[in-house]
């Protein structure tokens, strides 16, 4: 059976290309940037030309580029650095729609060290209010978090505008563009952002490889201490080979950035168009004008997401739901209930995010599946719409 | 991806007895949409025998399986025998379930005691709540007789298995401390409260705008986070003496379960921090 793989905002194909330019650094080069030698020396200039790779697809400069294992030690390494740097500051403002690489921090920080934290909310179709976030800033606001695009809905949050305003207070704007970078197009040169976290394997790098923006002068505070790796901002030997697939995945996102919003986003929206029309009681979740070019989040009234899941995995396709069974939590996800998602919907939500690797035949067959695969579903269930809440109380 | 066993998928793909009885002898209604899943069992019964048992099932792959397992074992036992079957034996049943599943096989049991009761004349096929008992877990409806015998029948020793079992404590996470307590009593280790009597309360002497300054900064300051929370709201109508009228917004408003925050949390709440004579109904 062939591996129809829809689920992209969760980890992606690493490109072909990019295991290519990785390869050596496992076997052969395999020395210490750090060294004095030039067997060492040669893997420090691979760096160098990844790091210039990373700064071009986000438009900074090279010494602004911090590599780091993962987008959420992206994400504590930056709320931190704010936190540390401005001690007397004791407030943030973020989003309740955040990864939990930010909530569960927030949360953290909330319990367990005495900060206040600002979590704005969103309207039915995930957006903030710009009002709300102007007043939600106070004298000892330290920090603004918030998310660039959202990981299950795709929305795209106004991040630059956003930042303006914290520039305005004087405080420090952070984004987790994991979501954004690669898919849509980054100029920090341009913005207001002062940090951005990005991850490599959303973007067709492996896993264990991500990287954070730190705009030149602001100060920060380092996560990791040790050595002198990073600018001394991030200790630690260097992921070599993991910062190398990210700089290849980086030039190629460049390469490819057109495609992915006009080719990848011609795919989602036949699928989404054909799933809504076919399937009878479905509704797009999110913001349909602002959103990543490759998500759809389409939620199916009256059956349960882990249920369609499973059945979606015995035919080959892969996606996510915001279903409270597929967390291991009791309730759908945060997302879904801070935009108020109907419990008739919110239990049956469908993540399906595409990469350059789908193919048209591959929409086609999804959309082929999907009506009957919910239909029988349906069957089994005790509710439909003419029978929505049976003798409820 | 959860670990099920290979009888569990096997039920979950194939389920067996899926659908409806017209003329069903007895009917049980338990879950809803809201909690994320739902089971309405049927049963024909002949002669003391159950001769038929259909389901319908809302829920995840261990909730379509737990029902379809729990028909098959119906059909052909004795009501008397039938009346035994706990939670345990539909995941035995299954070759087990992931604990954190576990709550899907107590679905079966529920349900199939309403059921029973239904077909005797004795309840309606929605199961009820006999109010007398306390309300614990607000988000998932869950009262402590529930608790406490998913606790005994099962032998659970931590909060977290509790929440595998009843659901009770996966949401907002506020009845933790009642589950702790709930534990120790289980184990006979019950504690004493002392009532308390004669005691004054907040709002005691204060003239009408002072009395209602202070509902309204109840509900602004103490019962508005905990709903928004869950993407709910709750604004302030109107105040009639003792009588306090509100409206549910957001997630609130469709809510199956707004009654139960309504009595629970909302009017709790006031009665506590401001006058215990209040009652709150929606407008």
């Amino acid at each position: 059976m062939k591996t129809i793989y829809m689920d992209n905002n969760a980890t992606t194909q690493v490109d072909p290309a990019v295991f290519e330019e990785m390869k050596p650094y496992f076997t052969e080069l395999y020395g210490n940037p750090s060294s004095m030698h030039r067997f060492g020396g040669q893997v420090g200039a691979k760096l160098k030309e990844a790091r210039e790779s990373v700064a071009a697809l986000l438009g900074c400069d090279v010494d602004e580029i911090i590599f780091t294992s993962c987008g959420s030690e992206s994400d504590n390494t930056a709320i931190r650095s704010a936190l540390n740097a401005q001690p007397k500051k004791r407030h943030i403002i973020t989003t309740r729609v955040e990864h939990p690489a930010i909530l569960s921090l927030c949360k953290f920080l909330e319990k367990k060290e005495g900060y206040a934290v600002t979590y704005l909310g969103t309207d039915e179709h995930g957006r903030l209010d710009l009002e709300e976030y102007r007043q939600a800033f106070r004298e000892d606001t330290a920090i603004v978090s918030v998310m660039w695009a959202n990981n299950e809905t795709g929305n795209i949050y106004p991040v630059e505008e956003m930042a303006k305003i914290a520039k305005e207070h004087g405080v420090f704007f952070h984004t987790d563009a994991v979501q954004a970078v690669g898919k849509i197009p980054v100029d920090l040169k341009s913005s207001a952002i002062d940090m951005l976290s990005l991850s490599g394997h959303k973007l067709h790098a492996p896993k264990g490889v991500g990287a954070l923006y730190v705009r030149k002068r602001l100060p920060f505070r380092p996560f990791l201490i040790g050595g002198h790796q990073e600018r001394s901002r991030r200790a630690g030997t260097e992921n070599t080979t993991g910062i190398i697939a990210l700089g290849k995945a980086c030039r190629l996102a460049l390469d490819n950035m057109e495609a992915e919003n006009t080719i990848v986003k011609n795919l989602r929206d036949k699928l989404e168009k054909g799933l809504l029309e076919t399937i009878p009681d479905s509704i797009l979740n999110g913001d349909k004008e602002n959103r990543l070019p490759n998500t759809s989040n389409i939620s199916f009234g009256y059956v349960e997401g882990e249920a369609i899941l499973l059945m979606m995995d015995q035919v080959g396709i892969c996606a996510s739901s915001g279903s409270a069974c597929t967390s291991g939590s009791l309730e759908p996800s945060h997302v879904l209930r801070a935009m108020g998602v109907p419990f008739t919907f919110a239990h049956g939500s469908i993540r399906f995010s595409l990469s350059r690797f789908n193919t048209e035949e591959e929409i086609d067959f999804v959309l082929e599946t999907m009506p009957k695969l919910i239909e029988n579903l349906r069957k089994l269930s005790p509710f439909s719409a003419e029978k929505e809440l049976p003798t409820q109380n | 991806m959860w670990e099920y066993t290979d009888k569990v998928k096997e039920h979950f793909l194939n389920p067996r007895n899926a659908g409806k009885i017209e003329d069903a002898d007895g009917v049980g209604e338990v879950g809803s949409l809201a909690c994320g899943d739902a089971l309405t069992l049927y049963i024909k019964v002949d002669d003391g025998v159950i001769t038929d048992a259909k389901f319908q099932t809302f829920g995840c792959a261990s909730a379509i399986a737990s029902s379809s397992a729990l028909t098959e074992m119906l059909i052909g036992k004795p009501v008397e025998e039938a009346e035994k079957l706990t939670n345990k034996d539909i995941a035995e049943y299954l070759g087990g379930l992931p604990r954190e599943k576990m709550h899907c096989s107590v679905m079966g049991q529920e349900a199939l005691e309403q059921a029973i009761k239904n077909m005797r004349g004795e309840a309606p096929p929605q199961a009820e709540h006999s109010h007398e008992g306390e309300l614990i877990c607000e988000c998932f409806g869950i009262f402590d007789e529930e608790i406490l015998r998913a606790i005994k029948e099962n032998d659970l020793k931590t909060v977290e298995d509790v929440t595998n079992f009843t659901k009770a404590g996966g949401g907002c996470g506020k009845c933790i401390d009642d589950l702790e307590r709930l534990l120790k009593e289980a184990k006979g280790e019950g504690v004493c409260e002392t009532p308390n009597e004669g005691e004054t309360f907040p709002a005691q002497g204060m003239t009408n705008i002072q009395r209602m300054h202070l509902i309204e900064s109840v509900i602004e300051d103490e019962i508005r986070p905990i709903l928004q929370a869950d993407g709910g709201d709750i604004v302030l109508q109107d105040i009639d003496k003792t009588e306090v009228i509100v409206k549910f917004l957001g997630m609130c408003s469709n809510c199956p379960s707004s009654q139960l925050t309504l009595n629970n949390l909302v009017e709790g709440k006031l009665k506590e921090k401001v006058d215990p004579s209040i009652t709150v109904r929606e407008g």
